[in-house]
């Protein structure tokens, strides 16, 4: 315990607020000054909702363009986390309980989407379906099927952790009891599971919503741009804060679900446990 | 009688469409990448024409994509390729390393706002982190007008027209927060016991910073890289936001050129093929440290 050893690391300490200013501020810049008054994204000019819903072109708001690449996003994100969701739960009930062979390959096969590069898993959709799954039409359907594909694993992951902790002696307790396997999952399985299913939920929304590379490979026209698509198409080209504002709605988003997804989870792990200690469980 | 036959059945039926749909959309399309990579091109039309058959495979477009990589025009682009995100990666260990072991080991009470601050990039969108530099680094943008308020700069800097340090410097920007958080877990996790030890027994901070603190930490700095290199790899969106000059261009942005904008999808999918051999080779070396590393702790 000599002094020299409880120094205070100024060095550090500063370079590691230092960093964390450059990792923010530059996006703090950016949401402020989608409220500027003016036309310029580069110098101040007062504070205003203009590019919000103000201005009667330009804003987010009035812009045909902006306002669909905003509900684009939306929906698509929507979709996802309906179809992403339940198969992901599925897949990860399946692959805890089921053994054997043909449930490691499935395995495998699960874990392969977190590994792939964007770019990869883009390129390899945009080909099969400009050449092999040409039912589907490039656009939002194929979009949809793509962030399908990549979300899957992450709600695999999370409510299969989930379930490793939960352990499998309140299924066979209700088994003993006389439920039927599908019974058991419904009435006892499924409700302990409800936070983890929701937050991954959340996160596949916020994923989706996320995405750039892939909804960019899969879209082929002005129908299908998304917000990512659009601020990347805008930086370089569009003049005003709009692009600012759009970019500040999405970041809305995300934090958003974030933050639903971290109090439904606060909440229902207490009502969980205030059911669990009626029935005289105190450990989940 | 119903619960014994249907039981064993509802475990495989679960994960069946889940599976079927990672066959379908994950597993065909690289079949039909390959397809492509290994077809024929359309003599009139120039269009691709996929062969499904593996038997009646051609290597025209990927031997010609290989020998263009390593001869041709294409060598520019594989070797700034890997300047760039060598120089980015070595970026990300001098910043992240530092910040990570602050974070973990000495911020004290402040620890738990500094985490949230390290992880508040992950949850704003990579393209959103992209237009505020962007903003920034305009001709007429704060960081030009601070540059020119010094006696040393009089013109505005061009940072955005193809300037290869900015490349660089965006790449490491964009996938820091992704190497910082495995590095601070890894960090987070050494024993305080066996630092106090190496310190008690004489050979200072310093000393136990290179013989303890780094060797311990060496598999959260392979993951942390593993986690950066891959995406960095086939960045061609940072490239180009921030550049969009052909002198810069990197091999993501040659993959993104071929299959959209051009008609020899060929090419641009036996570059796909290509870039994927280089990742699966560094993933396997990240494998096997990491089987290794793992045996060695048991």
């Amino acid at each position: 315990m000599s002094a020299g050893r409880r120094r205070r690391p100024w060095a550090l300490a500063t370079f590691t607020w230092l960093y964390v200013a450059w990792s923010l501020v530059p996006v703090l810049i950016a949401v402020q000054f989608s409220f500027n008054d003016g036309r310029s994204r580069t110098t101040w000019q007062g504070a205003s909702f203009r590019w919000y819903w103000g201005d009667p072109f330009a804003s987010v708001a009035n812009d045909p363009s902006l306002r669909l690449a905003l509900t684009n996003s939306l929906t698509l994100g929507l979709f996802t986390l309906l179809v992403a969701t339940p198969l992901g739960t599925a897949l990860a009930l399946g692959l805890t309980r089921w053994r054997g062979r043909a449930s490691r390959a499935s395995n495998s096969l699960m874990l392969l989407p977190l590994a792939t590069p964007e770019i990869v898993l883009g390129s390899a959709l945009f080909i099969v379906f400009s050449e092999l799954y040409t039912v589907v039409p490039l656009g939002r359907s194929a979009q949809l099927i793509g962030h399908v594909t990549f979300s899957m694993s992450y709600v695999v992951v999370i409510v299969r952790a989930r379930l490793l902790s939960i352990g499998s002696e309140y299924e066979t307790a209700a088994r003993d009891l006389g439920a039927s396997r599908t019974q058991a999952l419904r009435t006892v399985l499924l409700p302990l599971l409800a936070p983890a299913v929701f937050a991954a939920a959340m996160i596949v929304f916020a994923a989706s919503m996320d995405d750039f590379v892939v909804s960019s490979f899969l879209s082929t026209d002005a129908s299908s741009v998304t917000v990512p698509i659009k601020l990347y198409s805008g930086v370089r080209t569009s003049p005003t804060p709009a692009l600012n504002a759009l970019a500040t709605l999405l970041l809305l988003g995300s934090v958003l679900s974030a933050v639903l997804a971290w109090l439904v989870l606060r909440r229902l792990r207490r009502d969980q446990t205030d059911q669990l200690a009626q029935l005289g469980v105190t450990d989940v | 009688m119903s619960r014994a036959s249907r039981g064993p059945r509802l475990w495989p039926a679960l994960s069946l469409p889940g599976t079927v749909w990672l066959i379908a959309f994950f597993a065909v399309p690289f079949y039909a990448v390959a397809a492509i990579a290994f077809g024929l091109t359309d003599p009139l039309f120039r269009s691709p024409i996929p062969v499904w058959n593996p038997l009646q495979w051609q290597f025209d477009h990927l031997l010609g994509a290989l020998q263009r990589s390593l001869s041709g025009d294409l060598r520019p682009v594989f070797v700034r390729t890997f300047v760039y995100v060598g120089a980015a990666l070595a970026l990300c260990i001098a910043i992240g390393y530092p910040v990570a072991y602050y974070v973990a080991r000495l911020a004290g009470r402040r620890r738990g706002l500094l985490l949230a601050l390290i992880l508040a990039p992950w949850w704003i969108n990579y393209l959103t982190r992209m237009l505020a530099w962007v903003n920034l680094l305009q001709p007429d943008g704060y960081v030009n007008r601070v540059l020119q308020s010094t006696p040393f700069v009089s013109q505005p800097v061009d940072w955005l027209g193809g300037n290869p340090y900015t490349v660089v410097v965006a790449l490491a920007y964009g996938y820091l927060p992704f190497f910082i958080v495995p590095l601070f877990a890894t960090l987070d996790r050494i024993d305080g016991r066996l630092l106090e030890a190496s310190r008690d027994l004489g050979i200072g901070t310093v000393g136990t910073f290179w013989h303890v603190t780094l060797p311990l930490s060496r598999q959260g700095l392979l993951t942390a890289s593993a986690i950066t290199l891959l995406p960095m790899f086939g960045d061609y969106y940072t490239n180009t936001l921030v550049s969009g000059s052909p002198s810069t261009t990197m091999v993501g942005n040659q993959i993104e050129f071929y299959l959209l904008q051009t008609q020899q999808k060929g090419i641009g999918a036996a570059l796909v093929l290509i870039l994927s051999a280089l990742l699966m080779v560094l993933m396997a070396y990240y494998l096997v440290q990491t089987q290794r590393a793992s045996r060695e702790a048991a």
